[in-house]
């Protein structure tokens, strides 16, 4: 079926496989196309990853939607949640930023686009945009950032952040080999460009095994001074 | 309306759509007030109810309910002590949230509730205090600011903001302190602690102000004993506690200590 209603339960997912009974159907404005997205920084480098699997319920509509969009040469942004919203707010942010750089002949920086998004976002307080957005980046000074965001606009710079339905599954593993979190006498060592890439692709597959919308195909957004390299990468597609 | 007008969009059609209804399984914070804000009936629209099946962003926007934090007048100033976790239902969605505020180098403000709420309409207060500065040439009052405050988010009475701020700073009469929340409240006082640990925090700043004349110091150390208690009791707060004193000269950040060294370190002072 196309549209949601109400026999889509808590998160998207459908709550009774076989018919119990009346059931009252109500129109929802929202769906849930699941998706996860994460979001390092490193010294001199971001990386923005997303999986490529869009589905609604038990279905999957596509397994070549990357949830990745490129807003300028040192910034990425990821959004998943419900896929209509994930457009229309790409589309407005793509937008803004046309008007900003006719209006201030420059570029937005990372923290300048990630204020925006804020008051974007907070704009829909009450009707909100149903995206959980991850920007990563490049902040003036050349160092890595990553801006994390809940779908009312509340913002704040991390070092790493997974987002998504799979992120209550990459965020405690990030937290432990990024950011040394329970680890007693180890050495806190810097995180190489190589590493982080390599610790991306392993925790995608990790979720891809025990999360139902995460899947298909990874696609990594490798933004450094030099610009932004994708890379694409085959998880299971069951 | 102040948030239609500054972010130059067209008012909303569905502009009470996303109303929703607080309940919360931890439901403190309103507790606490002893108030239930529910949506009420004001839409024709049958719609405003469908958001109480769990839809996705219902739930999980980052309400800071589960929270700690606190402020107190002493001698030399006010001491603002906060926590940093943020959830969303029962996942823990940061440990690193900022809840204090620096609306300017004189005046605080500190989060929850909303954690968006609370960013934004802070900052829109920040606007407004350095527009009243530009106007009357001297610095606002924080009795001013509060009230600039509590008068922004009355006008959203009803549809949802959740918003439990204290306005901390000094200003001409000396060292002030009031509470704002989005139901309407704007209270002066000498001692606030909002939140879901609020009550353990409470129980340490009181019997520790009970001797008069703090040093600063002193009274560094007790704000910073209150939410790490806080914090070891309420499942809801934790992370770092954040450590400000505002002063004649304006605010300083103390301190930032993260609770499990703050653990250790109580445990060793214990032995």
């Amino acid at each position: 079926t196309m549209f949601a209603t109400q026999v889509y339960g808590d998160n998207g997912k459908m709550k009774e496989y076989h018919y119990t009974g009346p059931v009252e159907h109500r129109f929802s404005p929202y769906s849930f196309n699941g998706g996860t997205v994460l979001a390092v920084a490193g010294e001199d480098f971001a990386i923005v990853a997303s999986d490529t699997r869009l589905s609604e319920g038990y279905s999957i509509h596509s397994r070549d939607s990357p949830k990745c969009y490129k807003l300028t040469d040192t910034t990425v942004i990821g959004c998943s949640g419900f896929h209509g919203d994930c457009l229309t707010l790409t589309k407005i942010i793509d937008a803004r930023l046309k008007m900003y750089k006719h209006s201030n002949n420059k570029c937005m920086t990372s923290g300048a686009i990630a204020a925006m998004l804020s008051t974007i976002l907070y704009g829909r307080r009450f009707f909100p945009y149903y995206v959980y957005n991850i920007i990563g980046g490049l902040d003036e000074e050349g160092k890595g950032a990553v801006y994390s965001f809940d779908p009312v606009g509340s913002y704040q710079r991390d070092t790493y952040k997974a987002g998504g339905s799979a992120s209550a599954m990459l965020q405690p593993l990030l937290d432990n080999q990024i950011g040394f979190k329970n680890m007693e006498g180890v050495q806190h060592l810097p995180l190489s460009q190589e590493k982080a890439v390599q610790l991306v692709k392993d925790v995608f597959i990790s979720a891809a095994e025990r999360d139902v919308y995460t899947g298909d195909a990874l696609r990594i957004c490798i933004v450094t001074k030099d610009g932004i390299k994708e890379e694409t990468v085959p998880l299971r597609k069951d | 309306m102040a948030l239609a007008s500054v972010l130059q969009s067209e008012s909303v059609d569905f502009s009470n759509y996303g109303r929703q209804r607080h309940g919360f399984a931890s439901g403190l914070y309103e507790a606490e007030l002893g108030l239930e804000s529910v949506g009420g009936d004001r839409l024709s629209f049958a719609l405003s109810t469908s958001c109480s099946n769990g839809d996705g962003p219902d739930r999980k926007i980052e309400f800071l309910h589960g929270t700690t934090t606190l402020a107190f007048k002493f001698q030399h100033g006010v001491i603002v002590a906060v926590d940093s976790r943020a959830t969303a239902g029962s996942y823990i969605a940061s440990q690193t949230v900022k809840k204090v505020i620096e609306i300017n180098p004189y005046l605080l403000g500190t989060m929850a509730g909303g954690a968006a709420d609370c960013s934004f309409w802070e900052r829109l207060l920040a606007r407004q205090c350095r527009v009243y500065e530009l106007r009357n040439k001297e610095r606002i009052s924080v009795a001013a600011a509060s009230k600039l405050l509590a008068n922004m988010v009355y006008q959203y009475k009803g549809m949802g903001l959740s918003m439990g701020t204290m306005v901390c700073g000094w200003d001409k009469t000396g060292p002030g302190l009031y509470y704002v929340d989005s139901e309407g409240n704007r209270v002066c006082g000498d001692l606030f602690a909002v939140g879901s640990g609020s009550m353990y925090a409470y129980g340490i700043v009181d019997s520790g102000l009970k001797q008069k004349d703090l040093t600063v110091e002193e009274a560094c150390d007790l704000g910073r004993r209150a939410i790490y208690q806080a914090t070891y009791r309420d499942a809801y707060s934790g992370g770092q506690v954040n450590l400000y004193h505002v002063h004649s000269e304006g605010w300083t950040r103390v301190s930032q200590s993260d609770v499990l060294m703050l653990h250790q370190q109580y445990q060793a002072e214990k032995a």
